[in-house]
């Protein structure tokens, strides 16, 4: 059978962010190119969340592991910034499975982030607005930390990044 | 790739790249030491932002400038060969002069990264491009402390008057041009430090006066790290940094 970049993309969605479990790196939206070279040689691009980010090293070995599950016996995943990520890439059903893991999807931005958007962040477990800012710097470079004022939990929003 | 302004690209990446590993280095010392949990975290993560615009910056000096891997440049250079400013040496100190060099070397990043979004050197613009955004959540973090931090208490904006003092003829070794500066901006790689100083120096001056601190108005740069010479603090700093990795360079981590 011939190997198709659909058929890869397909693959990806099962591949996971090693924070989030649920979260794959599609909905993630790390993954900006896959390209075919042969039945068994394909080359994944992925852009880190933040440059500094130390998954992505895992994240690498987990594509290849993937890749070769379906036959790619010589699989490349390249690290670029061609494309960068922003917190605007993350899809639809990404968002979803971040609230359900108990995270604040980041709020949709136009290029830029004030200090304002991160101070009403909608808390994730009970709805409300009524939050409050504690660090924009939380447990890993990705997430900032919250506090309700409704329900009384500390909660942590996945950062808004322009 | 060689190109004729090869010189003058190496020279700019390097002290970018030297600058972010060590100040990286230097924020990481507030780890579990911090003067509160949250300073503590911020100037952690803000390290890490650090060490990977580092890594990301000897990444394209080996992807384009035949240098050797990032591990490599990092972990197995002399002090003479580092280029980065005297001002991200200095040992951290006491909290108040850590927040002043954060606030005055992470507006100066942020700016010059922004500079560098249209760089006509295509890897470091995309760079610029993905990590300005980084950058401007340590702005904003610089920015309000600095703020409350100086508006505290009397002695409290005593101590971050002194050590604004301390760091400001330090912050201006930032700019120390390069001897290609010309060939930089002739080529539309970078627009040059004078330019970057301006912008910087118009981006604090409402923060400062805001924070109720003056700018010292006789401060002569310090200068000189650019050009490979170094304050005593380097080579102690880069040995601890290397201990590990020099014990066994081959080791697979």
């Amino acid at each position: 059978m011939n190997m198709s970049e659909e058929k890869i993309w397909k693959a990806l969605e099962n591949v996971y962010d090693p924070e989030i479990p649920k979260l794959s790196l599609i909905d993630l939206g790390v993954v900006t190119d896959v390209i075919v070279e042969s039945n068994d040689t394909a080359t994944v691009t992925i852009t880190p969340t933040f440059a500094g980010c130390p998954a992505i090293h895992y994240m690498q070995d987990a594509i290849k592991d993937s890749l070769r599950e379906i036959g790619i016996s010589k699989p490349e995943v390249r690290v670029s910034f061609e494309k960068p990520w922003n917190s605007n890439k993350i899809s639809e059903k990404g968002r979803a499975i971040l609230k359900e893991s108990g995270f604040a999807p980041p709020p949709k931005h136009e290029g830029y982030i004030e200090l304002s958007v991160l101070e009403t962040v909608t808390c994730p477990f009970c709805g409300s607005t009524q939050t409050t800012l504690q660090t924009p710097f939380g447990p890993t470079l990705c997430r900032s930390i919250h506090y309700c004022n409704s329900c009384l939990q500390a909660f942590e929003q996945f950062k808004p990044l322009a | 790739m060689k190109t004729p302004h090869q010189l003058a690209l190496k020279d700019l990446l390097f002290k970018m790249a030297d600058d972010c590993l060590i100040l990286g280095h230097r924020n990481s010392e507030w780890v579990g030491i911090g003067p509160m949990l949250e300073e503590d975290i911020a100037f952690a993560s803000i390290a890490q932002d650090k060490l990977g615009h580092a890594l990301a910056l000897y990444t394209i000096l080996h992807d384009h400038c035949e240098e050797p891997d990032a591990d490599t440049l990092a972990f197995m250079r002399g002090e003479g060969s580092f280029r980065c400013c005297h001002f991200v040496e200095i040992p951290t100190q006491e909290y108040d002069f850590a927040l002043v060099r954060h606030f005055l070397f992470d507006t100066a990043d942020h700016l010059r990264f922004e500079m560098l979004t249209t760089s006509a050197f295509e890897p470091l613009a995309q760079l610029a491009r993905k990590v300005k955004g980084e950058i401007a959540y340590h702005t904003m973090h610089a920015n309000i402390f600095i703020r409350t931090v100086s508006n505290g208490s009397e002695e409290a904006k005593f101590r971050m008057q002194s050590a604004f003092n301390e760091a400001y003829p330090l912050a201006l070794g930032i700019f120390e041009e390069s001897p290609n500066e010309q060939e930089l901006m002739e080529n539309g790689i970078f627009g040059g430090e004078r330019h970057l100083f301006e912008l910087w120096l118009k981006t604090i001056q409402p923060i400062v006066h805001q924070a109720g601190l003056k700018i010292p108005s006789d401060a002569m740069p310090v200068f000189g790290g650019r050009k490979g010479y170094h304050t005593e603090h380097l080579t102690p700093l880069l040995e601890e940094m290397s201990e590990v990795f020099a014990q066994d360079p081959s080791a697979e981590w």
